[in-house]
């Protein structure tokens, strides 16, 4: 959606068609738990997600609609004296990067967030903040895009499905869908999850596995939470929405699959991590748990650019982070699809690099075990 | 919850288990190009519906060994020891 926005905004190509297998926010971009941040170890990923953060800040005045950006801080919990030191390392390459961090010791923690339980099992060593990081409300952000792009012309479909791709002597011609032929000289799969699949009608193979990751939210409560607190060691990540509900995600379930629901086991154990962080909210209910498929690559980096097939290109891998990247991505992706030349931004996150070797490993960026 | 049978051990609790990706992946000579060397090692076919992939019962007998299930239903169609061909599943 983003893409097609800045095609027709960036770029004027507005013969854009946005075929959507089910309805607009229906996939991941309403499934997330609306984390943006950018707090990346690597320069490539630092410099890209910090530009999609940088258009997050200005995006109400950009598509006149209030995505309802709260930067409240992100903040990293470490459970030893190791990963402290691993986690000083991490923040020390953010600000090299030129991006916000600060290290915090527990007392500055407790201040910051009081109903946290620093003594749990795994007492609580120190962390640290990006204070630019937060959230933005998931539905405002794709509705915002929607009609921004709408209004300039760009066709949305909703409820058809793209079957299989039309392609002459290695070129992209169009798609072929669940409603009909679309003639296209450049076609862009943004499909998360489904990668692989549409990636295996083209006629091409992808490093990517398709898991069920979780999320929940408990009932409403009256502010109580004003920062984002994530713990990698014990696989939980929390924040309060501006409705008062508790928005909990943690590790993916770890097997492949496309159905759009978790397992109990990974939701017991999610449950555990934070009621460990958090005991003061064991009465609290659940109202809703849902799971969305993201698509994993080895690094953790998502796949942006070309593909085999000329003018066929490719966004995905985003895994359990693709939500922050939705302004970048787009922009970056409608560069690349308008000058049919990578964006400079995402050059080193291109489809090659698997067989080069030159993968940007952010498995610890990532936030959840997967 | 899935429940998998073990063949050594029968019908057990998922978390008794870890998973191990596609099954049936073999290695490539090492001749091979960086581009077929790669595609043994990082891509995956990632199939929607009945997929091959391997287990181990790590907390149970230790031993690796394979599964049919469909990844749209989490239906485990099969499971097999490691070295028995890729069973025939009516899709």
């Amino acid at each position: 959606m983003a893409t097609a926005y800045y095609l027709a905004a960036k770029h004027g190509i507005r013969k854009v068609a946005v075929i959507e297998k089910g309805w607009l926010g229906g996939g991941n971009s309403g499934r997330n738990t609306q984390v943006v941040r950018s707090n990346y170890f690597w320069p490539q990923s630092a410099d890209f997600y910090e530009y999609s953060l940088k258009l997050y800040e200005r995006l109400n005045a950009e598509l006149n609609f209030n995505v309802m950006l709260s930067q409240r801080g992100i903040l990293s919990l470490a459970h030893s004296h190791h990963e402290l030191e691993s986690q000083r390392r991490w923040a020390n390459s953010i600000q090299i990067n030129g991006i916000d961090s600060e290290v915090m010791n527990p007392q500055q923690i407790k201040k910051l967030v009081p109903s946290i339980n620093l003594q749990g099992r795994l007492p609580v060593h120190g962390g640290f903040i990006q204070k630019r990081g937060g959230i933005a409300r998931h539905d405002a952000v794709v509705w915002a895009y929607a009609r921004a792009a709408s209004n300039l012309g760009v066709d949305i479909i909703q409820e058809t499905e793209v079957t299989d791709f039309k392609i002459t002597e290695g070129r992209i011609t169009g798609v072929k869908t669940s409603q009909g032929q679309v003639s296209a000289d450049r076609v862009c799969i943004s499909v998360a999850g489904h990668t692989s699949v549409l990636a295996r009608k083209a006629g091409f193979r992808l490093p990517i596995t398709s898991m069920a990751l979780q999320a929940m939210v408990s009932e409403p409560i009256k502010p109580c939470l004003n920062t984002v607190v994530i713990s990698n060691m014990i696989h939980v990540y929390v924040s309060q929405s501006d409705r008062g509900e508790l928005v909990i995600g943690g590790a993916a379930d770890l097997y492949n699959s496309y159905a759009q629901r978790g397992g109990i086991p990974v939701l017991e154990e999610n449950m555990a991590a934070f009621l460990k962080l958090f005991p003061s909210f064991s009465r609290l209910r659940l109202n809703r748990q849902w799971a969305g498929i993201v698509d994993i690559t080895p690094d953790t980096t998502p796949i942006m650019g070309k593909t085999p097939v000329k003018n066929l290109y490719i966004n995905c891998g985003f895994g359990t982070g693709g939500y922050k990247a939705i302004p970048a991505g787009g922009d970056t992706m409608a560069y690349t699809i308008a000058k049919d030349k990578t964006h400079p931004l995402i050059q080193d996150f291109n489809l090659e690099r698997f067989a080069k070797g030159k993968l940007v490993d952010e498995s610890a960026a990532a936030g959840v075990e997967h | 919850m899935l429940r998998i049978d073990c063949p050594y051990c029968g019908i057990r609790d998922e978390v008794e288990f870890r998973y191990g990706g596609e099954s049936h992946l073999s290695r490539p000579q090492p001749e091979v190009d960086d581009v077929q060397w790669s595609d043994y090692l990082f891509n995956r076919k990632n199939t929607k519906g009945v997929f091959f992939e391997r287990w181990c019962h790590s907390y149970g007998c230790g031993q690796w060994f394979n599964v049919a299930r469909n990844t749209v239903t989490h239906e485990i169609l099969k499971t097999y020891v490691m070295g028995e061909p890729k069973p025939e599943i009516k899709q």
